[in-house]
């Protein structure tokens, strides 16, 4: 009896966990792996951030000094981070009115501080990463994952220029046919090259993913050091309390 | 010596420093008095299993809520241009431990929810809410209720767009009641959209007023419970087999030392598992803390979906199933209720009450130029599904209470229950879709039917015969 009701509960249990992440569309999102211990990457996520993003985007909740986390002296943020700050203690704001920002691109670029919490990693990886030329568009750049977005292609210097182009959808060679027409895929074409490879962008952009996701909670590295620890603790406090309980619990049939 | 025995044989003095300050104490307030009857001296039946662990952890958490929720609104502001950056700028990352407080009160509010359905299950298993304990349930129904309105309000709170959105959609439901729909739902948010006054309003009545009414209900849950003395997971009466040599429940342990051992046990297994989420998933999927809600609130901006927290959604769900199509299908329900009452009611007034309430509630879903808009039906059956609770020691008319003993259609009749539970809470997180809005439908019929169908079932099943003592 004991047993069976047990065994119910953990089916119950289990039954009701299954991650599903809020209203995303359905584009393909491109996997990318974070790791909020990597400094290395870290830094360089920072350093892309400042100089492409920070123009336009604030990440308010963030302050410079707590990049030093990241193993920066305050000679190292100052000099070579701060561009629009004055004192080390200050929030990464822009200097960009908003007012401005709404004239120039329709919409109020949003702050970046928890950005990578609202839209998963990979959305901003793929998306990051999805920018084309389109002529038809205000800014001339259109966006895969974020179709019409008022953002232009901020990175283009480093990715280089593409276009978005028709091809053929085929399967095992053949075309393959739909309501009798033949079906197409678009397809992501190079028209001019950036100063990075593609495999050396991917890499700049994952830094950059990778950043968002340390300033979404810079305490996550912490709280997850420590969670360890207590998990050790609780299994040794299971492992007494359930002793105790046995000991004191002897006498009762 | 004859003149150094003590001046009265049946109270001897106490000789520590500590027992004469007990003493002091006790000539002054019941101090040990309540320990005994309360905790010492309270007996329980010996064979709580894995369900009863559930009570006092909710306690528990209750505890960490509270004591989370001090700490935070020391940081907190309830303004709705501060708010969002009070919670994820100030609280996650500036203050000293702030993200570990806060997220101890996120993942308890899930954590609350997840005991208190578990320590209903129970009540559910074992026929805890039966005579004498009705009392018990009904104070547990309303912290219940309680416990609803505290995380509702509580969840405006971040500021975040499905904490805004959510609420808005909730106050407006409030809209849907005739005539004075319109003005009592502006009447509670204070404005005509959400804003800076629902977020304060909505923060008094989160800090003070509910926890205030929960404090009190818990306190009358427990001293009910004390009266009657706990079920079990026989549902047998253990008082009425005393050993006349103990004056207690041959089955009977006093609770101390004996449960709060054990609940220690029960404490550290739950601090484990609490602690996985809280250190290593606090998002737990985007169920615990939705994605949506680290954007700051927009009220110019409508999310394309939203959705309640996941310990709302079953009830969600009812709401959103209640459309037009599916009223000739309640109304059809009502009916073959009011049939089924007026049979079985022995007094002819409430043999024509059936009728005539089932009538105008019939006449309220399908009459024609009387009937009500399926989105006040809607609110009516998402009420009434919280609300039904309330009856449940009445429904039950079987002959025994644990699930042990009764017959294989209330253990079929539970499991649909779980089940249809989990399929609309499941479905209240995804947005709509006709398929699912059928699967929502059924489900609903299910879950009501469970409660309203009971006292014809209860009475038909073929319950096994209950041993006079413990198994």
């Amino acid at each position: 009896m004991r047993i069976r009701e047990i065994l119910t509960t953990l089916a119950l249990v289990s039954a009701v966990f299954t991650p599903v992440y809020a209203a995303e569309d359905n584009v393909k999102l491109d996997p990318v792996e974070v790791d909020v211990n990597d400094a290395a990457s870290l830094q360089s996520g920072a350093r892309t951030f400042v100089n492409y993003c920070l123009n336009c985007h604030s990440a308010s909740l963030v302050r410079y000094d707590q990049l030093r986390v990241l193993g920066l002296s305050d000679k190292q943020i100052t000099d070579n981070l701060m561009f629009t700050a004055e004192k080390i203690g200050d929030p990464m704001n822009v200097a960009f009115p908003k007012k401005d920002a709404k004239a120039a691109f329709g919409v109020v670029p949003p702050d970046l501080s928890v950005i990578a919490r609202s839209r998963s990693p990979d959305w901003l990886y793929t998306y990051l990463r999805g920018f084309y030329r389109d002529p038809g568009t205000v800014t001339g750049w259109n966006n895969t994952v974020y179709p019409n977005v008022a953002m232009p292609h901020v990175l283009w210097s480093l990715q280089g220029e593409r276009e978005l182009v028709k091809v053929p959808a085929m399967r095992d060679g053949k075309q393959i046919m739909e309501h009798g027409h033949p079906k197409t895929d678009s397809k992501l074409q190079t028209i001019s090259e950036g100063t990075l490879s593609p495999s050396e962008y991917d890499r700049t952009v994952r830094d950059l993913v990778n950043f968002l996701v340390w300033i979404g909670e810079p305490h996550q590295v912490k709280r997850q050091q420590i969670g360890v620890w207590v998990v050790i603790g609780l299994v040794f406090l299971i492992a007494l309390t359930f002793l105790l309980k046995n000991a004191y619990w002897k006498d009762v049939h | 010596m004859a003149n150094s025995a003590p001046l009265s044989t049946d109270k001897v003095p106490p000789t520590t420093t500590g027992g004469r300050f007990l003493a002091w104490i006790d000539e002054r307030f019941p101090l040990s008095v309540l320990w005994n009857s309360q905790v010492a001296e309270y007996y329980a039946p010996k064979n709580f299993n894995f369900w009863y662990y559930f009570g006092s952890l909710a306690l528990l958490v209750l505890v960490n809520q509270i004591i989370t929720g001090i700490f935070l609104t020391m940081y907190y502001k309830p303004d709705a241009a501060l708010a969002f950056a009070s919670v994820e700028g100030t609280i996650m990352r500036e203050v000293s431990w702030g993200w570990l407080i806060r997220l101890m009160h996120s993942t308890g509010a899930s954590f609350f929810f997840i005991v208190v359905y578990l320590h209903m299950f129970r009540a559910l298993l074992y026929g805890s809410y039966r005579n004498p304990r009705e009392l018990t349930w009904i104070f547990g129904v309303l912290i219940f209720l309680c416990l609803m309105a505290e995380a509702f309000f509580g969840y405006l709170l971040p500021w975040g767009q499905m904490s805004y959105w959510g609420a808005q959609v909730i106050v407006n439901l409030f809209s849907a009641i005739p005539v004075v729909g319109e003005e009592l739902s502006l009447w509670i948010r204070g404005d005509y959209v959400v804003s800076d006054a629902t977020l304060n309003r909505f923060f008094a009545l989160h800090v003070i007023a509910i926890p205030l009414v929960l404090l009190g209900l818990v306190v009358a849950h427990l001293m009910a419970l004390h009266e009657t003395g706990s079920n079990n997971p026989d549902g047998i009466e253990v008082k009425k087999n005393i050993d006349p040599k103990t004056g207690h429940g041959y089955d009977m342990i006093p609770f101390h030392p004996y449960y709060t051992v054990k609940d220690a046990f029960g404490v550290a297994v739950f601090l484990l598992v609490f602690s996985l989420v809280l250190f290593f998933a606090p998002e737990m999927g985007g169920y615990f803390l939705e994605y949506n809600n680290f954007i700051p609130a927009d009220s110019l901006k409508t999310p394309a979906h939203i959705a309640p927290v996941w310990y709302f959604t079953p009830f969600y769900s009812i709401l959103r199933a209640t459309t037009e199509n599916v009223m000739w299908f309640l109304a059809a329900f009502v009916a073959l209720l009011a049939v089924l009452s007026f049979f079985r009611a022995r007094r002819a007034g409430c043999k024509i009450a059936a009728l005539v309430i089932g009538g105008i509630v019939i006449i309220g879903m399908i009459g024609g130029p009387l009937k009500l808009d399926a989105k006040v039906w809607g609110v009516i059956l998402m009420g009434v599904s919280v609300l039904i609770f309330f009856l449940l020691p009445w429904l039950d008319q079987s002959a025994v209470k644990s699930i042990r003993y009764k017959g294989p259609i209330y253990k079929i009749a539970l499991a649909l229950l779980v089940i249809s539970f989990f399929v609309l809470g499941y479905l209240g997180v995804l947005a709509p879709t006709d398929t699912r809005t059928l699967v929502a439908q059924i489900c609903m019929f299910i879950y009501f039917a469970f409660f309203a169908l009971m006292p014809w079932y209860s009475r038909m099943d073929k319950t096994k015969p209950v041993p006079e003592r413990l198994t």
